[in-house]
């Protein structure tokens, strides 16, 4: 059980920046997941906390120790790789007690740890088998095996499940989840699946090209993104954007995107005021807009007109593709809504939720 | 042949509907497997082996039984009062005649001493010697900047020939009779003050140099197929043992030699084969004096100095009999790896 810190974490390999001043305070217990696209660096800040790379500058802290300079087997952390990297030639058992071992632990109380690891993870019955007789689940198990027994200060996860098919990801999704709540330790996470992280973090930090974009809890990064990027890479389907013009209409605000213009809400309009006259991008989520036949009651909406172009029925409600103009996006509607393919509809926006980013810095305005 | 294709038609009956329907070309009925097909693929390669091994070894076995020109049984050499094995009679040389069984002593002296006692040596520590080398130069090789120079350097010594390596060391070794040493070694020696020694004279060190010029020559080979099999050990199981507390040297033995094993067995049964073949470097050296012989060398002495085919013969096929064992080994290990993918 330990605190993590990155403090200004640069890690070149050559020309290219994998991570870029990376600043991170987590705490002892915390759930923290590194989100973000492939190839942004998540892999790369994990391993260098792990020790297998060496960063370029900056400090990397484990609790209150310096750890820049301590190697792998000294940091007192257990990662799970995302090929698993089970040892081959070892069974089940032996591979789930090879780190006890070096650590000269008494034969009795490796048997324990690795038993009740087993039990944990219902892999009792396998603890004899060679790794290439396990199935894809059952490794993955065990490498989360190896990781419990060890009962390391921090636990670091390489997209652990996304070699496993989409039913068993949920499933161990949730028994990751349980087993923090359970070992009461620091996990570490790595994934590009932004449902993962929103499903299991306490906190999660969005890293794009070596950047780390924002760190805050699941809730705060869904409905308060700080940038453009946040705000597209996070929810599922994912924000609807239009690029317009902030017009100034009277004591009203506009957003103007030529094909419709929607007035604002007066409430906003001191930190909206600065920016009229220049360029912003409108951002709405797919749930926030509604079929204007059925919006839900007590909210306040602007309605927009536009083409149904596709419709998808998931019984407990519809995904509507819509064009206006030269804008497409997506909403989410109540299932009761009769809008078909090729009509001209009606659609209203939920203004509470709008997001608005400056078009040049692509920060939120708010 | 008419068999096979009516076998075949019965037998792909069900199969040839579905293939005209596709558009594929269909397939020609001699490429059609049954049973008798894949002999006639074989079959030369067959007939090639059999005219140039399979017949030249009966041949070589039916010459072991015979006398020195191979005109009459070997039972017509015994000597009177001398012991005598009838027609093995060139196996009981083969197999007798450099021990001296006066004494349990005297045997385990003479054995130590014989072709049989060297080729053992030999096998010991070039084998050892070549695969440590080659696993030690491996590993390192991994790690520098240079690799493939590195690499290439100590493959070098493969692409000369034996014998050139032969004499490339036989200058090394030099011993002067006068004051001065042209042999490297010798005059490293003298100039540190040392005395020079005679490496290729003085029993017993000079079996163990020659070895060594066999291990300088055959440590690239090792590396080159160690080293593609611990490329082949992924990066993260290394990591995930360095993580898991294991110093390098502990991930070395206990994860990566594990791993690698099969291929350290192959490359020690390929070892054990060529180096109980081996005979030029002896040869070039030494000639098989100083009691330097070894099992190879002493089957070229026998056939083309004293020019004793049965003898000759007999060495050779004990020779055989010996090396069969590895190569059983190897051909197992090759099959298992082969079920195994
Ligand atoms: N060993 C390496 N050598 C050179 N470039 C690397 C190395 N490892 C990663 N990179 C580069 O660093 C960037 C970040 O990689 P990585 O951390 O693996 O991304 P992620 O895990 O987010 O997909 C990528 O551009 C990748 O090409
Ligand atoms: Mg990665």
């Amino acid at each position: 059980m330990a605190s993590v810190t990155f403090d200004h974490v640069f890690k070149k390999f050559g020309e290219v920046i994998a991570v870029n001043d990376l600043n991170i305070q987590i705490e002892d217990k915390e759930f923290l997941v590194l989100v973000g696209p492939s190839g942004c660096g998540k892999t790369t800040a994990l391993r260098s906390l792990a020790g297998l790379e060496e960063i370029s500058s900056g400090e990397i802290r484990i609790g209150d120790r310096v750890v820049n300079d301590v190697a792998p087997k000294d940091r007192d952390i257990a990662m799970v790789f995302q090929s698993y990297a089970l040892y081959p030639h070892l069974s089940v058992y032996d591979n789930m007690a090879f780190g006890l071992k070096l650590r000269k632990t008494p034969k009795e109380e490796i048997k324990r740890r690795v038993n009740e690891a087993a039990d944990i993870l219902g892999i009792q019955e396998l603890l004899d088998r060679k790794p290439r007789q396990l199935s894809g689940g059952q490794r993955q198990r065990v490498a989360v095996g190896r990781a419990i027994v060890r009962e390391p200060k921090v636990f670091l996860f390489d997209e652990p499940l996304s070699n496993l098919d989409a039913k068993l990801r949920v499933q161990m999704r949730a028994e990751i989840s349980k087993l923090h709540q359970r070992l009461q330790t620091t996990f570490i996470y790595v994934t590009h699946d932004q449902t993962e992280a929103m499903t299991m973090a306490t906190r999660i930090a969005v890293i794009n090209k070596g950047v780390l974009q924002q760190l805050d809890t699941p809730q705060n990064l869904y409905d308060h993104p700080n940038n453009l990027f946040v705000a597209g890479f996070i929810g599922s389907p994912a924000m609807n954007f239009f690029r317009g013009k902030l017009r100034k209409d009277g004591a009203k605000l506009l957003f103007d995107a030529g094909d419709f213009s929607i007035a604002l809400p007066a409430a906003k309009s001191t930190s909206y005021e600065p920016h009229a006259g220049k360029d912003v991008i409108f951002g709405i989520r797919p749930e926030n807009v509604h079929d204007a036949e059925f919006v839900p009651m007590n909210i306040a909406t602007e309605k927009v007109m536009a083409k149904v172009d596709v419709t998808e029925l998931m019984g407990n409600e519809i995904f509507l593709y819509l064009m206006s103009g030269n804008n497409t996006f997506v909403a989410r509607v109540d299932p009761r809504s009769q809008l078909r393919v090729g009509q001209q509809a009606a659609v209203a926006f939920d203004m509470e939720n709008l997001h608005l980013f400056d078009a040049t810095t692509e920060q939120a305005i708010r | 042949m008419a068999a096979s294709q009516a076998n075949s038609n019965i037998g792909m009956s069900g199969k040839r509907k579905r293939k005209q329907a596709s558009p594929n070309p269909p397939v020609p009925q001699i490429m059609k497997q049954g049973a008798f097909v894949p002999w006639l693929y074989l079959l030369p390669a067959l007939a090639v082996m059999t005219f140039f091994i399979v017949y030249p070894m009966i041949n070589t076995i039916g010459l072991s039984f015979m006398n020195s020109d191979g005109t009459a049984s070997a039972a017509t050499t015994c000597r009177d009062g001398q012991p005598c094995w009838g027609v093995f009679e060139n196996y009981r040389y083969a197999l007798t005649d450099e021990f001296n069984t006066s004494s349990p002593a005297a045997l385990w002296k003479s054995f130590w001493s014989s072709s049989y006692g060297n080729t053992i040596k030999w096998i010991v520590v070039m084998v050892f010697g070549t695969v440590t080398v080659g696993l030690a130069f491996a590993v390192l090789a991994d790690r520098v900047k240079y690799e493939a120079l590195a690499k290439a350097v100590l493959f070098m010594p493969m692409a000369i020939s034996f014998v050139g390596a032969g004499v490339i060391w036989k200058f090394v070794y030099d011993y002067g009779t006068s004051q001065t040493q042209i042999g490297l070694l010798n005059s490293i020696i003298t100039s540190l003050g040392g005395r020079p020694v005679a490496w290729l004279s003085t029993i017993p060190i000079n079996t163990f140099m020659i070895v060594i010029v066999g291990i300088w020559i055959w440590s690239g080979f090792c590396m080159t197929i160690l080293a593609a099999a611990l490329k082949s050990v992924p990066d993260e199981i290394i990591e995930a043992a360095r993580v898991d507390g294991a110093a390098e040297w502990t991930v070395f033995w206990k994860i990566i030699v594990p791993i690698i094993l099969p291929t350290i067995t192959v490359v020690v049964t390929t070892m054990v084969i060529n180096v109980l073949k081996l005979f030029d470097l002896v040869y070039v050296m030494t000639g098989g004096n100083f009691k330097t012989d070894v099992i190879a060398n002493r089957m070229y002495t026998e056939m083309y100095k004293n020019f004793n085919v049965g003898r000759g013969t007999a060495v050779a096929v004990i020779l055989v009999v010996a090396i069969i064992p590895f190569i059983y080994l190897n051909i197992k290990r090759f099959l298992e790896q082969e079920a195994s993918r």
